[in-house]
């Protein structure tokens, strides 16, 4: 008798996996059905009054909505929408324009800098924004090493963790002043990062440790709402005192997949993603409804060859020679039409980038000499370690490092590939296990500084934490930063750049690869959308056209 | 009976420690350093530093160890290094919408499975079999990333009649009281709600449950054939019983004990197994949660949830364990 029970309750089910199915043949028609029933009237009314909503789709969900505790792109890709900076980098370069403040001036050595301050401005919480505010924020971000980008930006230490900054005072209700321990020529760039964006003292002082999920600014959108790898919904901020907004809400869909994001993308559920496989761009461009956006290149990838290492990598000859005995067109044709190949380990959007530089080209006799030359000719055997996931600078890692291997057989440098996950990556290649390594890089405030001293001055060759995985160290090149850091003449900074990449070429201890322009697909009915170089921008320019 | 459950209980104990070793080593076995996931490449050394200070990883693995087991016992589950989010209050969210799509995933598994299974045996080599087979073959071999995707392109895109992911279409209102969607959308009496859940439900539990489907035929159709083939049911059937009556009455109750052992296993490894469904379907469940925590080398997150894991397997098996009684009533437990 309970068999039947169980059965029945079988059928049942059954019976209902059927009837709902059937009366469901449209799942997107529930917005707009005829016959909707009470619970519809929220959706049915919010399509009555022809609310903008631009769904954007994108691989990881946010960390934390404090930009100045995180770095992760999919992180400050939302707090550029709430947040602003005292300046912000003009809509297609690196170039600062006021945004919080209104005008400044540095002193004469460069040691203080006075801004004045917008006076009509309002916290999303209604609080005034002054210039005890700006104060506020500055010191909070040199309470703690958790504050990574000020720490990072700003050199601060254990010690001291103000770092270059010494002071930050109000000197009216709607002027600040900052004072410097040192001459920082990118500190205007600098300011206009996302990371710096000011939150409200309030806001901050009421939430506390969970601020990070309600966060308040005086940017273009309001945060609503935080559902943990589902989705962040932001709205429109009617008294924003730039340009307001002409959509009504953004919601940022996580949709981990590439693939199904990108059906998603086509089925029309979101209006924009980032994070294409690479041959999905072909079927965009060629898709009526939809469209390529190219983001303008702030990144560089490449690979470093360990220059500390005892053997080969040492030799300026073989660190040619390799350089030589690549066919980089043949490489970049593994990007799939999102690189350009590089030949300056800065990319061409930015000042200072030295043009003059013939690169390497291929050449496989001239590297077999070189090699010869090194005592090499027999060839050697040599690691290189890449990493498992594709990187925006780098989409196909793997097939990368095949091919390198490949080509380098033909001077017999045997290339043993190790592949890591990205950590893992991260860290042997700091430790410097590796002979050669890939890796790359994408800029932060738009500062050649931002490129040649991170990546490739002694200072940051220091053994587990380098930034400089070639563990290049030239006196040459590492006075050259540091004079182009204390300069505040642009042009004469501009001339220090050019030449440090002069000798950096020369000692070739990068193979730099490729800039990537990180390709975006939309809906065609997205328009005046213009991505920004340092990879995110506020959405209140673009429209979606009904 | 209950003096068995209750031994089984106790033996728990045991085996969590076990898998929290296991788990606690497997985690700092990998190279990697959660400060550095989590402050990113930019970090400089004194940050770096700083913050493994503060989060105690400087200390011995020992005194890490401790720890973590010294807040189980006291029902923290701790805090996750990158969000800083409590993890009690993740899983909170996060374990049901796993479950929820476990549990779908399972009904439609042994249903299907199950009914096909006793077509198939009873009616050895006809087409029906053939085809059942064969599909059960492709079913166990099928790539569930690849399966998804078909399934995304087919019924979202090309023909537009299911969510592709997620568990609810945003602007769907539903109070949660459980996070088990389709029950809270029952218990507030939203149709709508429970509707939208139902949809999008049905892509991926369809697509995690078809290796279990297929493993459950097979299973039931060779356990069914080898039933059929017993002297009583040749007796039933010269009593002049109804076909189906003995079919479900007496074969399917005997021939059920290897397919209630597969389900059981089944389902924890569903549970386990759900990181690649939970990826291409969006679905915000545990499985992506951990994926995610491993390479984000967040230990926290790892240890206490691969433990609640790990505690609802055993409690899976132990129930599979119980209802053995309820088919076999020979097998006795003291």
């Amino acid at each position: 008798m309970k068999k039947r029970n169980l059965l029945a309750l079988f059928s049942l089910l059954f019976a209902i996996v059927l009837f709902v199915s059937a009366c469901s043949d449209d799942a997107n028609s529930t917005d707009s059905d005829s016959d909707a029933n009470a619970n519809d009237d929220d959706q049915a009314t919010e399509e009555a009054s022809g609310e903008k909503t631009l769904i954007f789709g994108r691989g990881a969900d946010s960390i934390q909505l404090d930009p100045s505790k995180v770095t992760d792109g999919e992180s400050i890709y939302v707090t550029n929408q709430i947040y602003d900076t005292l300046v912000r980098y003009k809509e297609e370069n690196t170039e600062v324009k006021p945004a919080l403040a209104t005008e400044w001036t540095p002193s004469e050595d460069g040691l203080t800098w006075t801004f004045k301050l917008r006076d009509d401005v309002k916290f999303h919480d209604g609080t005034d924004f002054t210039a005890e505010d700006v104060v506020y924020n500055f010191e909070r971000w040199a309470t703690s090493a958790e504050y990574i980008y000020y720490g990072y930006m700003f050199g601060a230490s254990e010690d001291d963790l103000g770092g270059i900054i010494e002071k930050v005072e109000a000197t009216g209700d709607y002027e600040v002043k900052f004072t410097l321990s040192e001459p920082n020529a990118p500190f205007l760039q600098t300011l206009a990062m996302p990371p710096f964006g000011i939150a409200s003292p309030d806001a901050i002082k009421e939430h506390g440790e969970d601020y990070f999920k309600n966060p308040v600014g005086t940017g273009p959108f309001v945060f609503e709402e935080w559902v943990p790898d589902d989705s962040i919904t932001v709205t429109k901020n009617e008294n924003y005192f730039g340009e307001v907004a002409n959509v009504d809400k953004v919601i940022f869909r996580t949709i981990p997949d590439n693939g199904a994001r990108f059906m998603e993308l086509q089925s029309g559920s979101i209006d924009m993603m980032t994070g294409l496989n690479p041959q999905d761009i072909q079927t965009a461009e060629s898709d009526e409804n939809l469209q390529i956006i190219r983001r303008p290149s702030m990144n560089v990838s490449y690979m470093a060859m360990n220059t500390g290492k005892e053997g080969p990598m040492s030799e300026k000859l073989v660190r040619q020679a390799i350089n030589l005995a690549i066919d980089k067109e043949k490489l970049i044709t593994l990007y799939e039409g999102i690189g350009k190949a590089a030949k300056n380990p800065i990319p061409p959007s930015l000042w200072g980038y030295n043009d003059e530089i013939e690169d390497y080209g291929y050449d496989v006799e001239k590297a077999k000499a070189l090699l010869a030359e090194a005592g090499y000719a027999d060839g050697f055997d040599i690691t290189l370690y890449t990493f498992a996931n594709p990187r925006p600078y780098m989409p196909q890692p793997k097939v990368t490092a095949q091919a390198i291997q490949e080509m380098l057989k033909e001077v017999n440098i045997n290339v043993e590939i190790i592949e890591n996950d990205w950590d893992t990556h991260l860290s042997v290649t700091e430790n410097g296990e590796h002979d050669m390594a890939f890796l790359g890089w994408t800029g932060d405030n738009g500062d050649p500084d931002n490129f040649l001293y991170v990546l490739l001055d002694k200072d940051n060759a220091k053994m587990g934490s380098a930034g400089n995985i070639a563990f290049y160290k030239s006196d040459e090149v590492h006075d050259l930063l540091k004079e182009a850091q204390t300069e505040m003449d642009q042009e004469k900074r501009t001339e220090l750049y050019l030449k440090a990449q002069e000798l950096i070429h020369e000692d070739a201890p990068w193979f730099p690869i490729a800039h990537t322009t990180p390709p975006i697909a939309a809906s065609k009915k997205v328009v005046d959308y213009v991505p920004h170089p340092t990879g995110s921008e506020p959405f209140n320019l673009l429209d979606i056209k009904q | 009976m209950l003096k068995y459950i209750i031994r089984r209980l106790i033996m728990l104990i045991p085996v969590l420690i076990g898998v929290s070793i296991l788990t606690f080593s497997l985690i700092h076995l990998i190279p990697g350093d959660p400060a550095r996931s989590m402050l990113g490449e930019k970090a400089t050394e004194a940050q770096l530093e700083s913050l493994r200070e503060e989060l105690g990883l400087n200390d011995s693995y020992i005194v890490q160890y401790g720890r973590f087991l010294g807040d189980i016992l006291q029902g923290d589950l701790g805090e996750s290094i990158q969000s800083k989010e409590d993890i009690a209050i993740q899983l909170l969210h996060k374990l049901p919408a796993t479950v929820e799509l476990t549990i779908f995933a399972m009904l439609l598994a042994v249903i299907i499975g199950v009914l096909a299974g006793v077509i198939a045996a009873v009616k050895q080599y006809s087409w029906f079999d053939n085809i059942s087979m064969t599909g059960a073959l492709f079913g166990v071999s099928l790539p569930i990333f690849w399966l998804g995707l078909m399934m995304i392109w087919l019924f979202s895109v090309t023909l537009n009649i299911l969510p592709p992911s997620g568990r609810l279409t945003s602007g769907v209102e539903l109070n949660t009281i459980t996070n088990f969607y389709l029950l809270d959308s029952i218990l507030t009496g939203n149709w709508l709600a429970f509707k939208d859940a139902f949809l999008h439900l049905l892509m991926p539990g369809l697509a995690l449950g078809t290796i279990p489907m297929a493993i459950i035929a097979r299973m039931t159709r060779s356990s069914m054939l080898e039933v059929m083939r017993q002297d009583y049911i040749r007796t039933a059937d010269a009593k002049g019983l109804k076909k189906h009556f003995v079919i479900f009455q007496h074969a399917l109750k005997n021939a059920a004990l290897p397919v209630l052992t597969v389900i059981g296993l089944q389902f924890g490894l569903l549970l386990g197994g759900a990181v690649l469904t939970e990826t291409i379907f969006s679905w915000p469940g545990i499985g992506r949660y951990v994926y995610l925590a491993v390479l984000g080398r967040d230990y926290p997150i790892v240890q206490s949830t691969i433990l609640i894991v790990a505690t609802i397997f055993v409690l899976v098996n132990l129930l599979t364990d119980v209802l053995y009684k309820y088919f076999d009533p020979r097998i006795r437990y003291e």
